[in-house]
């Protein structure tokens, strides 16, 4: 659905490169997650897509259409088929709720008797009919991206853009929106395209997250596999302020592993059979027991010590349980 | 209060508000296009073009620092080329609009740069031309900025048509000056200047309630 090809975006201005030589595919009916610090270049990465911006090296191909060669009214076509949400919604201030939503169709020329009534079916998807002649300063933050939703949605688009969409949000209203997008996703077939600085939102949503740091993709593939076992430090960085999980570098005497359940595995008393069978002990350095969208995972990090400690990390795999021996000072 | 005319008072009143009617008419027709302009050619905007913005902004800024006496006076020739005379209330409105269009043009400037730059960039997202977004988006979001604009010119409008008296246009402070002060008959000069007061008092008060109207942020 979308793909990036090598992409270079410099900025005239001092030749500082925002983004280089990115590429990256998105799949048609994912929940696709970029995370990055602030300056990473997410923010120009997600503009790309819907020709706000324009690569200065590379190929941005959106639903089969290379964003950078589209004319005037090429552009235009595209992003009725791109919807996009802000961090600071960007509603008009001067137009009601149903105004905002019916904006984009108006743009679009659509007959007037389609936009009331499409209008009043976006509204009714996001939960807002009760506020359709208000105006966006008299809403909640959460009402206001609902809003910035519907209006996403008006022209019918293949692809939703997410520009830290949540991050102006209060940890409920965060969930509410994050649901209401999955449910697009499901519902809708949308592609979605999220860009954020959270660890909780890709691990929330997403199917496969890439990891921007100064303007390169230093990771990605599946959030399970980034989430759980990250490579680079920015990964590690980001899973660790999700987790809030303190490095287990106060280390014990002892082996010291990190235990990784997945699914079914999760909810097995695994630990204490494995104990008993080969007589090691163990202390929990850090653990962690959540859920990746619908896959139930736990983490734990441990000392083993006494018996046989070769054995009981056979005996984990044999379980199903993967082991990753944590050299010391790596952290969680 | 002797010397007062209450019929050449009702007279003035009516000239400055036709002078300011048809003055500020024609300034909004020609400043509000003049002030999206240079906002649209300024730096970083849809149509940034550096030569053409400094052009405009020049020509601005120059029709700004002309005293409007002066300009009263420099305008004859042009005044009688467009309305035929440069005497009475029509010979006043030419050099009133040129020098209260500029002034507008700038305050239009400056209410449309207050416009959130996401809800630009937001209208473009959504597939608008460079047109929607001016007429859709820019101008609505700036319209109580514009209103408030238009109020100050307004006022602005109502001391430059005192001094229209210059080319014989009459109205308000034309009697103040020719009979309040250069005859000094107080009487004439206090009831003129209060009527410039409430009429200056309305506009305000008018002004400020539209733009409550229009504001819902």
């Amino acid at each position: 659905m979308i793909a990036f090809e090598a992409v270079s975006k410099t900025y005239a201005k001092g030749g500082h490169a925002a983004l280089s030589e990115v590429s990256l595919s998105v799949k048609a009916g994912e929940v696709f997650g970029v995370i990055g610090a602030s300056g990473a270049g997410k923010s120009t990465l997600i503009r790309l897509i819907n020709g706000l911006e324009k690569p200065t090296g590379g190929r941005v191909v959106v639903d089969g259409d290379d964003v950078a060669a589209l004319g005037v009214e090429g552009l235009r076509a595209l992003r009725r088929r791109v919807g996009m949400i802000f961090q600071h919604f960007n509603l008009l201030s001067s137009k009601t709720v149903a105004d905002n939503v019916a904006f984009p169709l108006k743009l679009a020329g659509r007959p007037a008797a389609e936009v009331k009534a499409r209008t009043a079916e976006l509204l009714e998807r996001v939960g807002l009919s009760d506020h359709a002649t208000k105006y966006p300063a008299q809403l909640s933050g959460g009402q206001k991206q609902r809003v910035g939703i519907a209006r996403a949605l008006a022209t019918g688009p293949k692809v939703l853009l997410c520009d830290e969409a949540t991050s102006a949000l209060d940890p409920e209203t965060t969930e509410q929106i994050l649901d209401l997008v999955s449910n697009l996703n499901r519902e809708l077939g949308l592609t979605i395209v999220l860009i954020t600085h959270e660890m909780d939102v890709v691990r929330r949503v997403c199917d496969r997250v890439a990891v921007l740091e100064a303007g390169r993709v230093v990771e990605s593939g599946a959030v399970e596999d980034v989430f759980l076992h990250p490579a680079s430090d920015t990964a590690r960085r980001f899973v660790r302020e999700a987790d809030g999980e303190p490095a287990a570098d106060a280390m014990l005497a002892g082996r010291v592993v990190r235990l990784t359940f997945r699914g079914e595995a999760t909810y097995k008393p695994v630990l204490g059979e494995v104990a008993r069978a080969t007589g090691v002990d163990y202390s929990i350095l850090g653990g962690r027991i959540h859920r990746l969208r619908e896959t139930p995972y736990g983490q734990l990090t441990l000392a083993l010590t006494g018996g046989d400690v070769d054995a009981a990390i056979a005996h984990f795999q044999a379980k199903g349980v993967r082991v990753d021996h944590v050299v010391s000072g790596e952290g969680a | 209060m002797g010397n007062i005319d209450w019929s050449e008072i009702a007279q003035a009143t009516l000239d400055t508000l036709t002078m300011l009617g048809g003055s500020m008419v024609l300034t909004v027709i020609l400043g509000l296009p003049l002030g999206v302009i240079l906002f649209l050619t300024g730096k970083g905007q849809m149509l940034a073009n550096r030569a053409a913005n400094g052009a405009l902004s020049l020509l601005v800024n120059i029709l700004r620092s002309v005293p409007f006496v002066i300009l009263l006076i420099v305008m004859i020739p042009l005044t009688v080329a467009l309305v035929g005379t440069s005497l009475g209330v029509p010979g006043a409105i030419p050099p009133l609009v040129v020098g209260a269009a500029p002034f507008f043009a700038r305050l239009v400037e400056t209410a449309l740069r207050e416009v959130d730059k996401g809800v630009i960039e937001a209208s473009f997202a959504m597939g608008a031309k460079r047109r929607q977004v001016v007429l859709g988006a820019l101008l609505p979001e700036a319209m109580p900025g514009i209103i408030a604009a238009a109020t100050v010119t307004a006022i602005a409008l109502v001391s430059y048509t005192a001094m229209a008296g210059v080319v014989g246009a009459g109205g308000l402070g034309d009697l103040a000056i020719r009979f309040g002060y250069q005859r000094f008959q107080t009487d004439v000069m206090v009831v003129t200047v209060v009527l410039l007061l409430v009429l200056v008092q309305v506009l305000q008060m008018v002004g400020d309630t539209v733009v409550r109207r229009v504001s819902h942020r």
